[in-house]
């Protein structure tokens, strides 16, 4: 499969002994110049970046509270140490989150703090330089954002907060990730990551419908651009195009249809997830977020639901109201935005969806929570709901559900190794190593309950699965979407019987 | 006055002014730094006094730490505990007549002292035999870790040891405090405690015992988990003066 060998799923979790430099080799591709000109980079490294990137790290620590607060207060006590799963897959020290926040703060105290200045080498103060650079470029393209660290940091420290400024200095520098650049630039000028124009999103939508009449003999709309509506749901492109992302796209349909809501998607907002959170670039951020409130305000919907998406989720929930508000033209008796899992678990609250779950019965099924649902976000209307409201929703369609170990969900879930834009073949030696500490979770419910299914919430989870199950000896399809569940369990009116 | 006394003297006044005036520079400095986004780790609390129970939680038990690893929050936790004692235990040399709830502390700050050291032995020890920690000690980390120990040491050696003219000792100090300057007394052990101690005070505001700070200003902390309720602005926690120019740039 590839020159690297997948890591050994153990019995129990260990945590390895350091091997320094075993992932020093690990790098994305870089961007090109016109992936960087599109969104305000330069196209190759600058004359003097040394200062620049400097300068840059000097602006930004004044702009974020976090950043400076992240940088001074750690005290290296450790506790971070074997939390992250790249870490643990991976035994390189480089990826404990202290060690990966060091490469910024090592060069943050020489030319920021009076210790560094004058003693470097007591504080591990280090110059900006090209191999400084070149171990930035590859451990900060190592970290998923996923903030497990930041849930057992006495101080709370989030390596995400570093690794997102840590890439904005280097597309400042002219140094940026192909993968990430490029998206973001198909998401600005077409609408959405996979770069799908109009028509496309057009015929794949009526193919969709057509799929659904055929196999329930029930007319669901797929409603595309429509003025008027009352939701606009806005989900990751994924969704247009790949299992299992499709089959949760028809289960959202089908939500809407049984319960009489009036929807539509937008072309001109086809995409939920926004990459530049993961460059850390507020700009390129905002840019993606205006499109939705352009497109709500277009198509005059009352109000905007989200698709199952984790980064996209975090965005939508905690960032969208600042880079994009206020939404006071929408109706207020909605939160805005909503989740497609918050409004499916609202009317099965109401009794308004009649479900059978045994339709599910062919599995037996774990739910991985997505790492930026699960500590970046919140459902419902009370602390914790992003933990509780998927799973109800699953419980409510199938009638065997098992959840995995307690330390590997919840808010201590482990990503599932391809967040943060690292999900590029190019990384691919890194996804699957990073992926171990859930291999082993769901290992562990597989040998003991006999689980044959991994339900996925998150447009990145599930296609870094269906790459990643069949290292471990799993099989890409074993990964579904909730409502992929919700889909096959929900009963249309009028509905052939099956 | 002799030369011992004019020394500590100064010394004492100028620890204190850089503690007491780089901490406020590095708080005020927090406090003017903006929070662009809604960041804090969730699930968290929803509302202002959930915030405040979050926080309170994790200042005095070391929540986070607890749920991380059991043996660095037993080491942390006993040397922070220890050493809140040791510092009540302390005030006795700074009031005249000394306050009864310190009196009544007294004898616990005693023995608090050993526990302190230990803690602090835990955690050293934790920088030698664990790899991955040994790995991510840089030398800094090491004597930060050694000054504190032989604050511990020379302070248990002066009331087991070697015992010091305390009320000399409390003379000074109440002498700093009110410009009356008394003597220091000249015994090794307790000349080489304040000034390490003194030592401790000067490099506070410049090292990472900022986290002291520092964690009451973490936005994953001290955010509330209501951006759809509220709606946050990105100049928010800056100053007024950076917010107009911030918006002037955007607009």
């Amino acid at each position: 499969m590839a020159d690297f060998e997948t890591p050994t799923l153990k019995p129990y979790p260990v945590i390895p002994a350091i091997e320094i430099g075993s992932m020093a080799h690990s790098q994305p591709f870089v961007a090109k110049e016109d992936h960087q000109q599109k969104l305000g980079f330069p196209g190759e490294l600058v004359d003097d970046w040394e200062n620049v990137a400097v300068k840059k790290l000097g602006e930004l620590v004044d702009k974020s509270r976090a950043l400076r607060v992240f940088l001074d207060s750690c005290v290296k006590c450790g506790a971070c140490t074997d939390k992250c799963h790249y870490y643990l897959g991976t035994s390189d020290p480089k990826n404990m989150p202290v060690a990966r926040q060091d490469l910024l703060r090592s060069v943050y105290r020489r030319y920021y703090t009076l210790a560094g200045k004058y003693f470097p080498s007591l504080v591990g103060a280090r110059d900006m330089d090209k191999s400084v650079l070149d171990e930035w470029y590859s451990y900060f393209h190592q970290c998923s954002q996923c903030r497990r660290c930041s849930v057992y940091c006495p101080y709370g420290i989030d390596t995400a907060e570093v690794s997102m400024a840590a890439r904005e200095i280097m597309d400042t520098v002219g140094v940026g990730q192909k993968y990430c650049n490029e998206i973001i630039g198909k998401a600005q000028t077409i609408g959405n990551n996979l770069g799908l124009p109009e028509p496309a999103l057009a015929d794949t939508l009526e193919g969709l419908e057509e799929d659904i009449e055929e196999e329930t003999g029930v007319v669901v709309r797929m409603p595309l651009d429509e003025e008027g509506a009352d939701i606009l749901l806005v989900t990751p492109s994924a969704d247009f195009f790949a299992e299992p992302h499709v089959d949760g796209l028809i289960g959202y349909a089908k939500v809407f249809h049984q319960a009489g809501l009036s929807w539509t998607l937008s072309s001109y907002a086809s995409e939920a997830a926004n990459f530049g959170m993961f460059i850390g670039s507020y700009d390129n951020m905002q840019k993606l977020a205006l499109r939705i409130r352009e497109a709500a305000l277009e198509l005059g919907v009352k109000r905007i639901v989200f698709g199952e998406c984790g980064h996209a989720w975090r965005v939508a929930y905690n960032f969208l109201n600042t880079l994009a508000g206020p939404f006071d033209f929408l109706d207020p008796d909605y939160p805005v935005p909503q989740h497609i899992c918050e409004v499916t678990y609202d009317l099965l609250q109401r009794g308004a969806l009649k479900m059978d779950p045994s339709a599910n019965d062919d599995m037996v099924v774990t739910f991985h929570d997505s790492c930026n649902i699960a500590r970046g976000s919140r459902m419902g209307d009370f602390e914790g709901g992003q933990l509780v409201i998927p799973r109800a929703v699953i419980k409510a369609s199938c009638n065997h559900f098992v959840d995995m170990p307690a330390d590997a969900i919840g808010e201590g879930t482990f990503c599932c190794g391809g967040g943060g834009g690292l999900l590029t073949d190019d990384l691919v030696e890194l996804r699957v190593k990073g992926a171990l500490p859930r291999m082993e979770a769901l290992h562990e419910v597989t040998e003991h309950h006999g689980v044959t299914h991994l339900a996925a919430i998150c447009a990145i989870c599930k296609s870094q699965f269906s790459k990643i199950l069949p290292y471990y000896g799993f099989e890409m399809d074993q990964v579904v979407s909730i409502h992929q569940l919700v889909s096959n369990a929900i009963q249309l009116d009028g509905q052939q019987a099956q | 006055m002799s030369l011992l006394t004019i020394a500590f003297t100064l010394l004492f006044y100028a620890a204190t002014l850089i503690l007491v005036a780089g901490l406020a520079y590095r708080i005020r400095l927090y406090a003017r730094t903006p929070t662009p986004l809604r960041i804090p780790t969730t699930p968290a609390p929803t509302t202002t006094p959930g915030v405040v129970r979050r926080m309170f939680f994790e200042v005095t038990l070391f929540n986070s730490l607890f749920k991380s690893n059991k043996w660095i929050w037993l080491f942390g936790w006993i040397f922070h505990a220890a050493l809140l004692f040791v510092l009540l235990r302390h005030l006795r040399y700074f009031t005249d007549p000394v306050w009864s709830w310190v009196e009544l502390v007294q004898p616990l700050g005693k023995y608090a002292a050993f526990a302190m050291v230990a803690g602090l032995a835990g955690l050293w020890a934790r920088r030698f035999l664990v790899d991955r920690v040994r790995y991510i000690s840089s030398l800094s980390d090491h004597l930060m870790l050694a000054l504190l120990i032989a604050i511990g040491l020379t302070g248990l050696g002066m009331q087991y040891v070697a015992a010091t003219d305390i009320v000399a000792v409390k003379a000074f100090f109440l002498g700093l405090m009110y410009f009356d300057w008394q003597p220091m007394p000249a015994d090794t052990m307790l000349n080489l405690h304040l000034l390490l101690v003194a030592l401790l005070m000067i490099v506070f505001p410049f090292s990472k015992l900022l986290h002291a700070p520092g964690v009451f200003f973490s936005p994953t902390r001290n955010q509330a988990d209501n951006p759809r309720e509220k709606r946050h602005l990105p100049t928010q926690g800056a100053s007024a003066a950076q917010a107009t120019a911030q918006a002037a740039e955007s607009r």
